[in-house]
């Protein structure tokens, strides 16, 4: 049985709902990412404590009516990429929650 | 028995860019009226200021004014570098140091950097646009070099006042955006009318085979903005406030598409 995986939304990004894009940018070099809609539901649901094959089941499959197996896969190749963007967090285990960027303290 | 301290004149001038006052200082009278000609229009007769600068005009240890902007903040402090001056900016307490020649680029890209940052912390942004005022209400004409900001400047009615062909000045107001003039011009080489107006549109800029204005997704909106705000520190902080500045802005002002031909008509569409 292989492991379980946990997501979490980088606090280095930041992030936006435009119209019916979600538009992502990266604090490192500025860069922007206009994500798909499989990928701003595993963003919005990326909390870090839910595993990864739960969201697909109980967000990915529900909405996309896809096979869970196959989304499941799909899912692990997407969160392999987004966080090769420095989008996403990626561990085995629970990922805690870090202090958001536009909450740090500076005059 | 001759002094052991020498007082040196110094000489400051007030510049007042978007309703914020910059008061540089300097030790030379000729680098004070390079000033004063360069921001003419803009340099204040009052005293106050917002922020300070202190010139020192040395030669830098490389003069070019092509190299990289690196603009980054380090133990409480802005620190800016290009090849053609060293800077540094305290936000706490409002004062600086550049380190320049007496030219009136390296100047101009330090201010033109810290109103960056400044509007940065109030939801506001410097934009690659033209901006012109016309019945009490601004209107920005955004893109890339080459889009046709000079030409929609050049064709402006006599009834526009023109904020800038080069640089839109942003800053947020309540539930809307105010544009102001600047003096950072572009193939013009017309310093803006130092006066402000609410915005009204923001036209990104096409030039096409016939006039047109057309909606702009939201999406497409933010992606343009952001492409053409002026950002350069090196902080995922800052990055993330002009991000959601710029959300937010198109949340509020509407965008459109401008694609035009290039003669005087296209100004009867922009009311």
């Amino acid at each position: 049985m292989s492991k379980k995986l946990y997501v979490a939304r980088s606090p280095r990004i930041a992030a936006r709902m435009l119209g019916e894009e979600m538009l992502v940018m990266s604090g490192q070099g500025s860069t922007l990412f206009t994500l798909n809609p499989t990928a701003t539901v595993l963003w919005q649901a990326a909390d870090g404590a839910t595993p990864l094959d739960e969201i697909v089941e109980r967000r990915i499959c529900s909405e996309f009516e896809v096979n869970p197996e196959e989304a499941l896969r799909d899912a692990e190749a997407l969160a392999a990429d987004l966080a090769k963007h420095g989008i996403l967090l990626i561990s085995e285990e629970p990922i805690a929650s870090k202090l958001p960027v536009q909450e740090q303290n500076r005059p | 028995m001759p002094g052991l301290a020498t007082q040196v004149e110094r000489y400051s001038a007030v510049i007042g860019i978007g309703g914020i006052p910059v008061r540089v200082n300097t030790t030379d009278p000729d680098f004070l009226d390079l000033l004063h000609n360069r921001y003419a229009g803009f340099v204040s007769a009052e005293d106050r200021a917002e922020f300070e600068f202190d010139v020192d005009l040395a030669p830098p240890a490389v003069d070019d004014p092509n190299a990289d902007v690196s603009v980054r903040y380090r133990t409480g402090r802005w620190f800016m570098e290009r090849g053609d001056f060293r800077a540094e900016w305290d936000p706490a307490t409002h004062t600086g140091t550049i380190h320049q020649t007496a030219n009136p680029y390296s100047i101009d890209a330090v201010l033109r950097i810290t109103h960056t940052l400044v509007l940065a912390q109030q939801g506001g942004f410097l934009l690659h646009s033209a901006s012109a005022i016309r019945n009490g209400k601004a209107f920005l004409f955004a893109g890339v070099s080459g889009a046709g900001k000079t030409t929609i400047s050049r064709l402006a009615p006599a009834d526009a006042t023109l904020l800038t062909d080069e640089i839109s000045y942003i800053r947020k107001r309540h539930e809307g955006y105010v544009a102001y003039g600047t003096p950072f011009t572009g193939e013009l080489v017309k310093l803006g009318e130092n006066t402000s107006a609410p915005v009204a549109a923001l036209y990104l800029l096409a030039q096409g085979p016939e006039n047109r204005i057309e909606p702009v997704s939201a999406a497409d909106a933010g992606r343009e903005l952001l492409a053409n705000t002026l950002f350069f520190a090196e902080d995922p902080e800052l990055v993330h406030r002009v991000f959601q500045a710029a959300c937010d802005f198109v949340h509020r002002v509407p965008v459109y598409r401008l694609t035009f031909v290039p003669d005087a008509r296209v100004w009867e569409m922009i009311q």
